[in-house]
């Protein structure tokens, strides 16, 4: 896609979710949930990018979302400070676990990563007297760059706040993917030992896709917590984590628009399948899903993508089915 | 001490066993700057285990590796890389999902960045003109926007010559560079290298088997045989030893 065709599409989709969600309010909370999950799986492709797929990223939106809640509870600090402070704890979790999860590809690296979530998770639900347990902890609304406000006030603020993170994380995953880091992330997809034998470290490499894609979570971690006001263990069980790379691969894992497509289409088709088909919303998720896998492997994006430029040149066909771009 | 001086790459009684098997056996060598080495023996002769542990892919029992006058014994084939030791392999070791100009930005990115990496694209941070010269001087440049894994056996081969090479490397070692390759088209691509390694005045080692390449492009030969060096020299005189012919060349 061309930059100017990208940044009005962009400009477009940013005014209509504004537009929506103000003149009808019930939805700014979904919004916000598909905004911070969007956040999350622009991580999420990062690792993609490598060739890998971890089952444990929500652990980074767990670990910023409690630094919220505990900054939030022990010193009321105001909410851009919460979201720069917690995003700030997942990547030093993540700087300090990703020097292990780096030694490692494929299934070991996935399972690695649940492994260290569901410490996690264990961790938060059994020690109750610090954590809240299984319950979770409550923080009260903070103040938003120094206007007390009140909840319907506070969401729009907060919309207009994930708005700007996800351009900006977005823009900040494209650039990355363009620069030298993130080509060379790729390239340790394809061919680690040449990336050695070029005198290029792989796992510093890697180290950095973990760090950025940590936080990313953890931004949306943060933004998921302020919409909330509540944190729970919940956030960084496995299946969130396994949600996460469902949207990856629902919006295409191509590009960082994919990411906030991807969740969009999630937020909502959980929402209507929940009211349609109640107790059976993953039912419909799934047949979302396997469709996605045999009609668009490159996900919502590529069929966006398809749409937006017919046949050029240099197009090239899908050669690997989606599970092998996924897991190789 | 001056012949150890002149010497670029040098071997100590380098060992290394794999089981029963012995892939290097004592292994003494020495190589001068400017030399062109071709290297003969049969499969299991252990050629390439000798190039695996000189580029720290393999680590030696015994035995130390010496080059541009460093220790380089059990250093890894980053390290050793970064002082001035490019390799292609037998089977090409490129990057097939980016273009072959992406794999030598990427490989350039090693040495000759300009700064700013994650915010500058990729042929921003990095000296495009390097880049395209060697592009050029192994005729890779009407290739350049074609993805790497999708070029032919032969082109592919040189791109993994030019990746190395985009370096500025002080030593090549290139394990059969001609493999793979249909036989009319072995010479022209030994050309093509050979004169991108003349330009750049890299000393060089092949991997090679086919002894007519041998004859025209070495001006050294050593056979291996069994973890050993069974004769080394000018070509023409290891190539007339009754040992190689009996046990490398076969009649």
């Amino acid at each position: 896609m061309r930059t100017a065709t990208l940044v009005s599409l962009v400009a477009v989709l940013v005014l209509a979710v504004l537009g929506v969600s103000l003149s009808m309010p019930w939805l700014k909370t979904p919004v916000l949930m598909a905004i911070s999950h969007g956040l999350a799986v622009t991580g999420i492709i990062v690792l993609i990018r490598a060739g890998q797929v971890s089952f444990g990223h929500a652990m980074y939106a767990c670990v910023s979302g409690y630094a919220v809640a505990f900054l939030g509870r022990a010193f009321h600090l105001d909410t851009l400070w919460l979201v720069v402070l917690g995003t700030m704890v997942s990547i030093a979790a993540a700087a300090l676990i990703g020097v292990f999860m780096v030694r490692y590809r494929g299934i070991f690296f996935g399972m690695l990563n649940l492994a260290f979530s569901m410490v996690l998770f264990s961790v938060l639900g059994k020690f109750g007297g610090l954590t809240g347990g299984t319950d979770g902890l409550r923080f009260d609304r903070p103040a938003f760059a120094g206007f007390v406000m009140e909840r319907e006030d506070f969401e729009t603020a907060l919309l207009g706040l994930g708005l700007v993170l996800a351009v900006g994380g977005g823009v900040l995953v494209m650039r990355y993917f363009g620069g030298v880091n993130g080509q060379c992330l790729a390239a340790l997809k394809t061919n680690e030992t040449r990336l050695e034998y070029l005198g290029i470290s792989a796992k510093r490499v890697f180290w950095g896709g973990y760090v950025l894609s940590a936080t990313l979570c953890g931004l949306g971690g943060t933004l998921f917590a302020l919409t909330q006001g509540l944190v729970t263990p919940d956030m960084g069980y496995w299946v969130r984590s396994g949600e996460l790379v469902f949207i990856a691969i629902l919006g295409g894992s191509g590009h960082a628009l994919g990411a906030f497509i991807g969740a969009f289409v999630f937020e909502f088709v959980k929402l209507y399948a929940a009211s349609l088909l109640t107790g059976a919303w993953q039912l419909a998720l799934g047949i979302v899903l396997i469709v996605m896998v045999f009609v668009a492997p490159k996900g919502l994006y590529g069929l966006l993508v398809r749409r937006c430029k017919p046949p050029e040149p240099k197009a090239r066909a899908v050669r690997k089915n989606v599970v092998k771009e996924v897991v190789a | 001490m001056s012949e150890a001086a002149a010497s670029l790459l040098s071997t100590r009684g380098l060992s290394l066993r794999f089981g029963g098997i012995v892939a290097a056996d004592g292994i003494d060598f020495d190589l001068k700057e400017g030399e062109r080495l071709a290297v003969v023996g049969q499969n299991g002769a252990g050629k390439t285990t000798f190039i695996n542990i000189c580029t720290g892919y393999l680590k030696a029992d015994a035995g130390q590796v010496k080059f541009d006058g460093a220790d380089v014994t059990g250093q890894s084939p980053r390290a050793i890389t970064r002082r001035g030791v490019g390799r292609s392999f037998q089977l090409p070791q490129v990057f097939t999902e980016h273009t072959v100009r992406d794999c030598l930005l990427i490989a350039a990115s090693s040495v000759h960045r300009r700064g700013g990496g994650l915010w500058r694209s990729l042929d921003r941070a990095v000296d495009a003109d390097e880049v395209d010269n060697t592009l050029e001087l192994l005729q890779l440049a009407g290739r350049a926007d074609d993805i790497a894994g999708d070029l032919p056996e032969g082109q592919r081969k040189l791109l993994d010559v030019a990746m190395a090479l985009v370096l500025r490397p002080k030593l090549m070692i290139m394990d059969e560079p001609t493999s793979g390759v249909s036989t009319d088209e072995k010479h022209a691509l030994m050309a093509v290298l050979m004169r991108a390694l003349d330009e750049r005045k890299v000393t060089s080692i092949f991997i090679e088997h086919d002894i007519d390449i041998v004859r025209q492009y070495a001006t050294r030969l050593a056979a291996w045989i069994a973890g050993r060096i069974a004769a080394d020299g000018r070509p023409q005189d290891v190539l007339s030893d009754p040992v190689v012919i009996r046990n490398v060349i076969g009649e």
